[in-house]
Order: C-alpha cells, then sequence, then structure tokens
C-alpha cells in the first residue's frame, strides 16, 4: 500500500521553559489535503507548524515530512510567516524576495542563474505582481507583500505550503484573492496547511479542520461539532460559512461565559 | 594641496580612509539591516580590553585585540542569537567590562604609557605600511565572503526561518557577520578610534540608504560616500590643525543633514 501520509506527528509535546505550549499531539496528514489549523491566540498554532518545519525540536515525541525527518525535507515546502515579523522597510525588491524561494535549488555561494530570474518572473506573472516586480517592499501594500511571499514560497514548485496567517494585515478582497490561488494550487496536488484566526473565510476552501489549544483536535473530514469548537476557544463560536458543505457553529454567548469544558 | 602628498603619513592616512571606507561600507550595511548596532558598539568598546592585555603583556596591539575581540563578540553574538530576554543587557556589560578590562591592565604595567586619545579616537595619521597590508587583506576577505554568499546574507537578513528552511546555515552565516564586524571594528579603530566606529558603520549607510533600495547598492554608496567623507576630514584636519577621527565623524554627520535636506526637497518638489 502506498503511504500517502505527508505529515506525521507520534505524541509531540512542546514547552517555552515552564509555559506548555503544546501536549501529546498526535495527527496526521495525507497529500492533497487543505488543512485549516485554527484556535486562539497563544494555543500554540504556529509552534505546530514550527514544529513541523523543525524550526523547533519537540521536547518529546517525533515529527515526519514528506516521509523523513523534517530538518532533510523541509526544502521541499513552501512556507509562509507571519507578515508582521518581517522587516517592511527591509531594502529588497520584490524580484529578489521572490528569487529567495530559489536558494535551496542552487546552493550555498551559487549565484542565480538565468533560468532562475525566469522562473522567478513566471511566478510573478501568474500571482499578477509584475507591475511592482522591480519595486521596493516597502513601497507595496499589505496585500501586495503577501502575495510576494506567496510567489517566494510557490517559485520552488513545493509539494507542501505552510502559511501562519496569510490574510492577518490584508482586506477581504485581498483575503477572497489569496483563498481562490490556495485552492487552485490544492485542485494541482498541493498540499495546504494554513494557520489562522480567520475561521469564517476558511471554511470555504478546507477540508480538514485542526483544533489547537495546548492540546489538538484533528478533524479529517472537516466538520467541527460542538464540542471541540468550545474546547479549542473556550467559549461557544458562532460561525455560518458559505461553501459547500455549509457549516454553522453554535450560537455564540453573549455573555461569554466560560463553558465549563469537564 | 599637492603638498599634502608629499609626506608618506598623509599618503598612508588617504590609502587607510579608502580601505576603512570599503570595510565600514560593506559590513555596516549588514550592521544597519541586521539591526546590529548596539552589538557593533558593544564589540567597539570591548576591544579597549584587549588593548590593554596587549600593552600588558608587551605584545603587538593586534596580537591582544584580535582574540580578545572576537571572544567577547562570540559571546555577544551567541547571546543575541538566543535572543536572550536580557541580551541588551548583557551586551552592555561586556561593553562596559571590556573597557574597564583595559584600563586596569594598563593600571597593572607599571611605568607603561598608553596615548588613550588615540585609540578612542583613532590615529588615521600613523598607519603603518604593515597596518595597511592589515587592512588590505581584511578587505579582500570581506569582499569575497559577502560576494560569495551575497544571496545567502541577504536571505537571512531579511527572513530567518524561511531561510532556515530553505537549508542557508543560518548559524554560521550569524557568526561570519559577527566575525566580519569584529574585524572591522579593529580596522576602523586605527582610523576614527573606538568611540566613533559606530559612527562610520552607520551614517554612510543611512545616507545610501535615503538614496538606493538595494543592498548592493547600499553596500558600494556608502563605501564610495565613507571615501569621501575620510579623505575630506584628512585634510580638513590637516589644514585645521584637528584630530583626524572626529573630523572625519564631524563630515559625516554633515553629509547626513545635506543628503536628508536633498532628499527632503527633491521629495517635496515632486
Amino acid at each position: 500500500m502506498i503511504n500517502t501520509k505527508v505529515i506525521e506527528l507520534k505524541n509531540v509535546s512542546y514547552s517555552y521553559g515552564n509555559y506548555p505550549a503544546l501536549k501529546n499531539v498526535t495527527m496526521s496528514i495525507e497529500k492533497g489535503d487543505f488543512v485549516g489549523i485554527i484556535g486562539p491566540n497563544g494555543g500554540g498554532k504556529t509552534t505546530l507548524l514550527k514544529l513541523i518545519l523543525a524550526l523547533i525540536k519537540p521536547d518529546k515525541g517525533t515529527v515526519s515530512l514528506l516521509g523523513d525527518s523534517p530538518r532533510k525535507t523541509r526544502t521541499l515546502t513552501g512556507y509562509i510567516p507571519q507578515e508582521t515579523n518581517l522587516n517592511k522597510t527591509f531594502p529588497i525588491s520584490v524580484k529578489d524576495v521572490v528569487l529567495m524561494g530559489l536558494i535551496s535549488k542552487r546552493g550555498l555561494g551559487r549565484p542565480f542563474t538565468k533560468s532562475d530570474n525566469q522562473k522567478a518572473d513566471r511566478i510573478i506573472d501568474k500571482l499578477d505582481i509584475s507591475y511592482v516586480k522591480n519595486r521596493c517592499i516597502e513601497e507595496l501594500s499589505g496585500g501586495q507583500r503577501q502575495k510576494v511571499l506567496l510567489a517566494r514560497a510557490l517559485v520552488s514548485s513545493p509539494e507542501i505550503i505552510f502559511l501562519d496567517e496569510p490574510t492577518a494585515s490584508i482586506d477581504s478582497s485581498g483575503t477572497d484573492e489569496i483563498y481562490d490561488i490556495l485552492e487552485n494550487l490544492n485542485k494541482n496536488g498541493t498540499t495546504v496547511i494554513i494557520v489562522t484566526h480567520n475561521i469564517g473565510v476558511l471554511s470555504k476552501y478546507i477540508k480538514s479542520v485542526a483544533c489547537v489549544n495546548k492540546e489538538l483536535f484533528f478533524h479529517p473530514d472537516g466538520i467541527l461539532d460542538k464540542n471541540a469548537i468550545t474546547k479549542t476557544f473556550g467559549c461557544p463560536v458562532d460561525l455560518i460559512a458559505h461553501g459547500v458543505p455549509h457549516r454553522v457553529f453554535p450560537e455564540h454567548d453573549h455573555n461569554r461565559q466560560k463553558l465549563d469544558l469537564k | 594641496m599637492s603638498e599634502l602628498f608629499q609626506f608618506d603619513f598623509i599618503r598612508n592616512a588617504f590609502i587607510a580612509g579608502l580601505l576603512v571606507s570599503i570595510a565600514s561600507g560593506i559590513v555596516g550595511t549588514l550592521v544597519v539591516v541586521n539591526r546590529l548596532s548596539f552589538v557593533a558598539g558593544g564589540i567597539a568598546h570591548t576591544a579597549y580590553g584587549g588593548l590593554g592585555l596587549a600593552a600588558f603583556l608587551g605584545w603587538p596591539p593586534l596580537a591582544g585585540t584580535v582574540p580578545f575581540t572576537m571572544i567577547a563578540s562570540v559571546i555577544m553574538g551567541y547571546i543575541t542569537r538566543k535572543k536572550h530576554e536580557r541580551s541588551d543587557t548583557v551586551v552592555g556589560i561586556l561593553w562596559a567590562m571590556g573597557m574597564a578590562a583595559g584600563i586596569i591592565f594598563i593600571d597593572l604595567k607599571p611605568g607603561y604609557y598608553v596615548d588613550l586619545m588615540s585609540y578612542l579616537f583613532g590615529s588615521i595619521m600613523t598607519v603603518s605600511n604593515q597596518n595597511l597590508f592589515f587592512m588590505a587583506g581584511l578587505n579582500l576577505t570581506i569582499v569575497l565572503i559577502v560576494t560569495l554568499l551575497y544571496k545567502e546574507i541577504t536571505g537571512m537578513s531579511y527572513d530567518k526561518e524561511f531561510a532556515e528552511i530553505s537549508g542557508t546555515p543560518v548559524t554560521a552565516l550569524y557568526y561570519i557577520i559577527i566575525i566580519l564586524i569584529t574585524f572591522s571594528v579593529i580596522m576602523l579603530i586605527q582610523a576614527v578610534g573606538l568611540i566613533l566606529v559606530i559612527a562610520l558603520f552607520t551614517i554612510p549607510v543611512s545616507i545610501a540608504e535615503m538614496y538606493t533600495r538595494q543592498i548592493k547598492h547600499i553596500m558600494v554608496l556608502s563605501s564610495v560616500l565613507g571615501a569621501v567623507f575620510c579623505t575630506g576630514g584628512i585634510i580638513l584636519s590637516y589644514y585645521l590643525d584637528l584630530t583626524a577621527g572626529a573630523t572625519i565623524i564631524l563630515l559625516a554627520g554633515t553629509g547626513y543633514g545635506i543628503g536628508y535636506f536633498i532628499k527632503k526637497t527633491g521629495m517635496e518638489e515632486k
């Protein structure tokens, strides 16, 4: 039988000092999935992504990415970090940012080739940002910058793409545009894993949901039950989403009373 | 003006000015874009401990300064790399301890006299031929390393996490940058002294950043600006009988003001 699991975590735990971020996380993600990782602030969503990409080492448990150690295989993935973590005034052009996505293909100390430049130009055209190609990133809007980071992640034709809050600093039309691009990629076989607060928009596109709040509740069918959503956020959440299937989460408690989860 | 070039020490000063400008332009750009100005200041001041150690042991200045500053800079690099919550405090402590150690070493050397001012504010007029060779070799190393690793250094400086995922050895590169800063600081101390090193690292780069937004262009333009300030500073200090290092920095500061004014006026006219 062919193993189609692209990510596997077994009993993974991680703490920041004495503060536990994730406890005993076990999950696997199939090739071609579109996974939404949701949860409250400080719940461990970004930590989970960093563990999968070997940016941090788990305190215990094992992580496998594309069937091997993430340190070996992470170069085959595309990654879009939280844009707020980047220096917006860094002196660099759009084209140079996109070319960075080919560093892993080119190798240490070797300059970019003509073919690399052509690849970068192609993805810039495809994402419709060629009109800002030679501009410095500080001259761009939040949505344009996000597309540049997406182009950087996609230029190497990755098997999996990871996105950490990709729509945090862009408006709703920009958000839809980004999600439409991701949906198309997913239809063409790219596995998409996205961390976000924006569960309203996300629910239109996802195939699976991972709810993270120290613990992980994984829903491969993409449908959340009342218990999981309240456990994840610590309060009832009202989410009405369009798309097929419709996902209607329980009505929100306006008193914001924390539920007894016992 | 031509009489200036009759003197060997002036010729050496001009050459030294050009050489430190290349180092400060390239490494200064890395300092600014990686927000390492405080670390660079710490390294510069810690170097005084190395100078004191060399004096105490009766060694040539570089023999004490290079290892002493290297160890201190690697410690600072380690602390800032780990994003220790008190990294700025630790750099500040090392900064002060380096200076204090230098003074104590000199105190412990009976009858030893060190011209403190020459290390604090530089002595570009006394650069020897041997020092020029050291500076030229260091410049060649800096240019080679930065040219070879340009795409990795730029990638890491912009986004460390993405660079790491792409297989860039970010930790090794970070220490390479710290070591380049260390050697450049040692070179710049000769020209402008340890107190003013940071100014030569940051002023030409800040002016260049107003006019170009590409790292390699900033490196070239700030090197050219550094050369203009060093050459102008040496000429002014000769004719006005002033300290060369301080004159270079005042000229650079004035250049920043002029650059800012021109840029602002140009933008308003548009």
